[in-house]
C-alpha cells in the first residue's frame, strides 16, 4: 500500500512505542474486585437462606439483588469508575451485565424511548445474549439426544 | 502553469494572509489542564445549558465563532465565508452553527486534521482575491464523539494504555486580506497515507505516517530545515504517535526532535488526568492553535510555526469491517511579520 515501509515493518516500529500493560497489576486488581463483587452475592444469598427461602428461591433473588445493585450503581454513574480500575472483576459478573444494559439504555434517552432507549438498550449486551441463549439451546438439544 | 504551487504538494500564499484574532472556548476537563490559562473560555457544564451533547458541541463552535469575530472588531456581515468542520455523522455541529450564523458556508471533514484544512482553503480563498474575510473553526466533544466511535459514558472497563481522549472544545481564527498579526505563508495539502493499522484505539500509530509525509514534503517543497521552525507542532497523534513520527521521520534523513510537539500530548496532563496516550478530537488542535500557540506567537515566544493538522479518516462502519485507517496530515505554515 506505500513504498515507505510494509505493513510488517511498520508493526514492529509500533509495538516497539506503544506503553506496555501492567497485567499483572490488573489481573490482582480483577481478582480482588470480582471477588468481592462475589462475596456480596454471598453474602446476600446466605442473609436470604437464613430467612427460611428455598434454595432455588434464594438464587433467582440473589441474581436480582446483584443485577439492581449494578443498574444502579451504573444510574448514579459509579460503576464506570469501579470498572475502571477493577477491568474484567467487574465485567464478568452478573452486575456487569446489568451496567452493559443500563449504560446504552441512560446514553441513548434524548432519541426517544423507542428509537433510543428500545433499540439501543441492548446494543453492548444483544451479542451475549444471542450467543449465550443459542448456544443453551444448543447444548439442550445435545443433552436431549444424548440421555433421552 | 499554476503560479504559486512550490513542489509537489505546496503552495505559496503570495498575500500572506493575516490571523487577526481568535478564540478558544473548552470544557471543564480540558480547562484544569495545563493550559487552562491560555483558554478564552472555560464552559463548566459538558451540557453547557443543553439538553444534548450534539447540542452543547454546536453551541461551543457558534460560541467560538461569534467571539472570534467580535474580537477582530468585525461584525458577522463582514465575514465573507464560513469554513467548518466537526466529526459528528453529516457535520451536525458545525452545519447547525452555519444555520445560527448565516455566513455563506462551506463545511469540511478531514476529522483532526480538518483545523489545517479550514485554514489551508481560507487563505487560499483570501490569497486568490475571492475574500477579504474567513473565519474557520472546528469542535469536538468528548461525549458525542464517544457515543458515536465507542461505547456508551457510563459503561465501566478498561481503555488501552495507548488511546486518547476526545478534546471537548471548539476554537475559531480570523483571517483577513489586510490588519495585524501572524501570517500563514505556506500551506502543504497532506496524501492519504494507511500503513495497515486497523485498531481504532491506536489513532496515533495510525496518523504518524501522514504527519510525517506531510512534514517532509513540506520542507522539501520549500526548501527549509527543520529549524527553520521555532516549532513544527502535529495535531493530535498524543505521545504514541509523537515517538513513531519522529522515528519515521528519520528514516528519511530528516531530524525534528528538537523543534517538535503535539498538541494531544500537551493539553492534558496524562497522569493526572487520566488520559492516556493525550488528546484527540477536531477541537484538540482547534483549541490549542487558538488558545496557546497564537497567544504565545503574539508574546513573540514563537515566531514561525508549522501547524500540521492530523486526522483518522475512519467510521465505525469501516472498523467493524475489518477496515485499516486511512489517514491525511495539512501543514500550514504561520509566521510572524518580523519586519514590524
Amino acid at each position: 500500500m506505500n513504498s515507505w515501509m510494509d505493513t510488517k515493518e511498520y508493526e514492529k516500529l509500533v509495538k516497539e512505542n506503544l506503553p506496555k500493560a501492567n497485567t499483572f497489576k490488573n489481573s490482582i486488581y480483577a481478582f480482588i474486585f470480582g471477588g468481592f463483587i462475589c462475596d456480596i452475592g454471598q453474602l446476600i444469598s446466605k442473609i436470604l437462606k437464613d430467612y427460611g427461602l428455598t434454595s432455588e428461591t434464594v438464587a433467582s433473588f440473589t441474581t436480582l439483588i446483584m443485577i439492581f445493585i449494578g443498574a444502579f450503581l451504573t444510574g448514579i454513574g459509579v460503576y464506570d469508575n469501579i470498572g475502571r480500575v477493577a477491568g474484567a472483576g467487574s465485567i464478568v459478573p452478573i452486575t456487569g451485565f446489568a451496567n452493559s444494559i443500563v449504560a446504552p439504555a441512560m446514553e441513548y434517552k434524548r432519541e426517544g424511548f423507542v428509537f433510543g432507549v428500545g433499540a439501543k438498550m441492548f446494543s453492548v449486551a444483544g451479542p451475549v445474549l444471542v450467543y449465550g441463549i443459542s448456544t443453551s439451546v444448543l447444548i439442550g438439544l445435545i443433552y436431549y439426544l444424548l440421555y433421552y | 502553469m499554476a503560479k504559486r504551487k512550490v513542489g509537489q504538494q505546496t503552495i505559496k500564499l503570495e498575500s500572506a494572509p493575516y490571523i487577526i484574532s481568535s478564540y478558544s472556548i473548552v470544557g471543564p476537563k480540558e480547562g484544569s489542564g495545563p493550559l487552562l490559562k491560555y483558554f478564552d473560555s472555560i464552559v463548566q457544564d459538558d451540557y453547557f445549558g443543553e439538553e444534548s451533547w450534539e447540542k452543547a458541541e454546536s453551541k461551543m463552535m457558534i460560541e467560538a465563532i461569534k467571539y472570534s469575530i467580535k474580537n477582530s472588531n468585525l461584525g458577522i456581515e463582514n465575514i465573507d465565508f464560513l469554513l467548518a468542520g466537526d466529526l459528528l455523522n453529516q457535520l451536525i455541529s458545525s452545519n447547525f452553527a452555519a444555520r445560527a450564523l448565516q455566513i455563506p458556508f462551506f463545511g469540511l471533514y478531514g476529522a483532526c486534521s480538518t483545523m489545517a484544512e479550514s485554514l489551508s482553503l481560507g487563505s487560499v480563498l483570501i490569497d486568490g482575491g475571492y475574500a477579504d474575510k474567513v473565519v474557520c473553526s472546528t469542535s469536538s466533544h468528548f461525549s458525542s464523539a464517544e457515543r458515536q466511535y465507542r461505547s456508551p459514558l457510563e459503561q465501566g472497563g478498561q481503555r488501552p494504555l495507548y488511546s486518547q481522549w476526545t478534546v471537548t472544545g471548539a476554537g475559531a481564527t480570523v483571517l483577513s486580506d489586510i490588519g495585524e498579526g501572524p501570517r500563514i505563508t505556506y500551506i502543504t495539502t497532506g496524501k492519504v497515507m494507511d500503513f495497515g493499522i486497523k485498531d481504532a484505539n491506536n489513532m496515533g500509530a495510525a496518523m504518524a505516517p501522514a504527519a510525517a509525509d506531510t512534514i517532509i514534503a513540506h520542507l522539501n517543497d520549500t526548501g527549509r530545515q527543520a529549524t527553520y521552525y521555532d516549532l513544527i507542532i502535529t495535531g493530535d497523534l498524543a505521545k504514541v504517535g509523537m515517538d513513531i513520527t519522529i522515528e519515521l521521520v528519520k528514516t528519511k534523513g530528516y531530524n525534528i526532535e528538537s523543534v517538535y510537539n503535539d498538541c494531544g500530548s500537551i493539553i492534558f496532563d496524562n497522569k493526572k488526568q487520566d488520559t492516556h496516550s493525550g488528546g484527540s478530537g477536531c477541537g484538540c488542535s482547534a483549541v490549542v492553535l487558538n488558545g496557546y500557540l497564537l497567544k504565545e506567537m503574539k508574546k513573540r515566544t514563537f515566531n514561525k510555526i508549522l501547524f500540521v493538522g492530523t486526522g483518522a479518516l475512519l467510521s465505525p462502519i469501516s472498523s467493524f469491517q475489518g477496515e485499516s485507517i486511512p489517514c491525511i496530515a495539512h501543514a500550514v505554515s504561520i509566521e510572524n511579520d518580523l519586519r514590524v
